[in-house]
């Protein structure tokens, strides 16, 4: 899938810059405090909680009713631990705070958000931001986790001293907010003159200062302070350990891989059927030839093939939803930091890239987390190769026509073992790409630190993951009534068009568009065994990689009578060899099939050249790894 | 409660407790950083004199990185930022 993952609606910036308008609350906090329940909490906004540090990539704006009936804005501001920002996120807070932004209106409140059980560094970043001379005010979040495990927080006691309303939270909690709703109110309405920010980037002196001052409060205020979650420790006894944890890891990638080829295929089939039937509706309704050749070769089948794998794509976000939430991410980052770090690419890169399975372009806008910008730009290089959602109808596609559907040793499927090869060959191109950058183009650096917060595992709210899935569910068919559909249309007239000459021979298809353009390119896609109409497939598959499949169905549905639309697996078992399909595997781990892709890279990395750089490479790797297959397997007899 | 030894925390073994004597830039030449906005970091962690740290856990090639507790927090970072901080070895009560 090519769609974005944010799913939070752009909500214009409305104009406080002049006049009587809404005022403006901003919320910070660390990352993990539980700032985005927060938000939700506030304003009803459907958007995603995670526990990975830094997930709150995109600014969030929502709009609220206080019980006194004011209307507010709330902007949910990325987690940090000090205004002196160091990632492009962190630099977002800051300047909002510091009302530098100049599209946005300066905060008229700061809320600091802190996570009750874990007060330390967020006490820090209180006293950094009350430095900043705004009015703001401290929501003490969690308040119900942490008096579970016996902390007790002297409110008042905490406010006095730190010069600064408290009040605590419980954002997953109905009626939760009710005091932190009552408080904003009161601050709201003896608003003092905006004064102009006052803030420097401390040093470490200051922030030494600071943090001995924040452990004075804390030893005030706060009783029990400090214990490690018992269930944490006891998870984090195998999920750290250094051969339990890495071998957990590997389970968790190879589950979650059997369950998106096997558990979704009950549903598959069903959407499948229908769709035939559907097809076949149309197919004997009285309609002109053309138009009924139109909606069920080019419309449904087209689209059909495509919605079909949203179970698939279901249970990935399913998975890497429910991971983010519970907190293993970033003890997923701890793992691979080191084997990461011996391909060049950073710890903090194992979640965009980790993303990047689902889709490139949330993992390459996630690489904003990684501080420096050479392990961010070797991130964004080598984010399309991890093998995203889109490629899986392609894979299906192929290896259920291709290779037999049998066990081996046993219990692993065998199809299931070759799409577990095709992911694995993504991730090691990936390393070896990042490996040769890290030499190539920038060979003198150390490299980044890798500093990471483990958060304590936290229960996964139901209701956030299930909104995280449809939202990303719906993002996918709405590319399949958008984006796809109008490619399908595309490919039905290119293969339809211009129709052959009154008694001609052969398929009509062999006299469109589609054949001509297939045939020019054929001599050099010869070598890797591809034939037209898989050339013809390729060119649509450029605005998303998974419309191949559809445009393979309209081409051979075309070419071969109206049952071929049902079944192109079989089809294509007829019509190419094993050496064909499996050099097209081959090409789809590595081509840059995929527009949408590129122009995120442009847009993060500010430049064309690094999308020229990613085009090119990956083309040349896609040329050469579908070249190696296809001569190998013709040599060893599959040709 | 005795002190025995003062030695960095990038040399710890796991389950190692002790106290954060002073950060010193020098012993971690090795860092990705410059030593000031090293120092900057690991203060903004939560690393500063007098914080109770344990070494929870280590990675598993050359036991790197390495998971801290500090005070209330659990950070993760790499054996070559830890030299840099400097932490007494403490007998538990």
């Amino acid at each position: 899938m090519n769609g974005p993952l944010d799913v939070a609606p752009p909500l214009a910036a409305s104009a406080s810059v002049s006049g009587n308008v809404a005022p403006v609350v901003a919320l910070v906090g660390n990352p993990n405090c539980g700032k985005t329940a927060l938000f939700n909490a506030l304003t009803g906004s459907r958007q995603k909680v995670a526990n990975y540090p830094g997930v709150t990539v995109e600014k969030k704006v929502g709009q609220l009713a206080t019980p006194a009936g004011r209307a507010i804005k709330v902007i949910d501001l990325p987690g940090t631990y000090s205004l002196r920002a160091r990632s492009p996120d962190e630099e977002i807070t800051r300047d909002v705070v510091l009302g530098r932004l100049a599209t946005e209106a300066t905060p008229d409140l700061v809320i600091c958000v802190a996570d009750a059980s874990n007060l330390r560094l967020a006490l820090r970043l209180a006293l950094e931001l009350k430095r900043v001379g705004r009015p703001i005010l401290l929501s003490l979040n969690m308040m119900d986790i942490a008096r579970k495990r016996g902390i007790e927080i002297d409110l008042e006691r905490l406010s006095r001293a730190l010069g600064v309303p408290v009040v605590s939270s419980v954002a997953v909690r109905r009626g939760g907010i009710d005091a932190l709703l009552a408080e904003i109110d009161r601050a709201l309405g003896d608003l003092p003159a905006t004064a102009p920010a006052n803030w420097h980037a401390p040093d470490a002196a200051e922030l030494r200062g600071a943090q001995h001052e924040a452990d004075r409060l804390l030893k005030l205020a706060v009783r029990k302070e400090g214990r490690l979650d018992p269930g944490t420790a006891r998870a984090d006894a195998i999920v750290l350990h250094p051969v339990a944890g890495l071998a957990l890891l590997l389970a968790i990638l190879f589950v979650m891989f059997q369950a998106v080829f096997a558990w979704a295929q009950p549903v598959m089939n069903l959407i499948s059927d229908a769709f035939t039937w559907f097809g076949a509706l149309v197919g004997s309704a009285p309609l002109p030839e053309l138009l009924r050749s139109f909606l069920k070769d080019g419309v449904i089948a087209g689209v059909g093939s495509v919605v079909v794998f949203l179970p698939q794509i279901v249970i990935l976000f399913f998975f890497i939803l429910l991971l983010e939430d519970l907190g293993y991410m970033a003890r997923a980052a701890f793992l691979m930091d080191r084997i990461m770090g011996g391909a060049g690419l950073h710890g903090r890169a194992f979640i965009p890239l980790l993303s990047s399975f689902a889709c490139a372009i949330p993992g390459i806008m996630a690489t904003r987390v990684i501080d420096d910008r050479r392990d961010r730009l070797t991130t964004i290089l080598v984010a399309p190769l991890m093998t995203c959602s889109a490629r899986i109808p392609v894979y299906t596609l192929i290896i259920s026509a291709f290779v037999p559907n049998r066990e081996v040793w046993g219990f692993v499927g065998l199809q299931g073992l070759v799409m577990f090869g095709l992911y694995a060959a993504g991730i090691l191109g990936a390393l070896a790409v990042s490996f040769v950058a890290k030499r190539l183009f920038w060979r003198s650096k150390a490299s980044e630190p890798f500093m990471l917060e483990l958060p304590d595992y936290k229960l996964p709210q139901i209701k956030s993951l299930a909104l995280g899935i449809s939202a990303r569910a719906m993002a996918f068919l709405k590319r399949a009534g958008t984006t796809i559909l109008s490619m399908m249309i595309l490919i039905w007239v290119l293969a339809s068009f211009p129709q052959p000459p009154a008694g001609a021979a052969g398929p009509a298809i062999n006299y469109s568009l589609a054949a001509m353009i297939g045939h020019a390119i054929e001599p050099v896609t010869r070598l890797l065994g591809f034939n037209w109409q898989i050339n013809v497939a390729l060119i649509p598959g450029m605005a998303a990689r998974e419309v191949a499949v559809g445009a393979l169905g309209t081409i051979y549905s075309i070419d071969g009578g109206a049952e071929a639309a049902d079944k192109i697996g079989q089809v294509l078992a007829g019509q190419w060899s094993l050496a064909t399909a499996l050099a097209l595997l081959a090409w789809y781990i590595f081509a840059p099939q995929c527009a949408s892709t590129l122009a995120v890279i442009r847009r993060e990395t500010g430049s064309w050249k690094w999308m020229a750089v990613t085009f090119f490479y990956m083309l040349a790797l896609a040329y050469v790894a579908a070249l190696i297959v296809f001569q190998t397997a013709v040599a060893l007899g599959a040709g | 409660m005795t002190t025995l030894a003062t030695i960095a925390l990038g040399t710890a073994d796991v389950g190692f407790r002790g106290r954060i004597l002073a950060l010193d830039m020098q012993r971690a030449q090795g860092a990705g950083l410059p030593g000031a906005e090293l120092e900057r970091r690991l203060i903004e962690l939560g690393f500063v004199e007098g914080a109770t740290v344990e070494l929870l856990h280590q990675g598993l090639f050359g036991g790197d990185p390495i998971a801290v507790r500090v005070a209330a927090t659990t950070i993760a970072l790499r054996r070559r930022e830890a030299m840099a901080v400097m932490v007494s070895h403490e007998a538990m009560p």
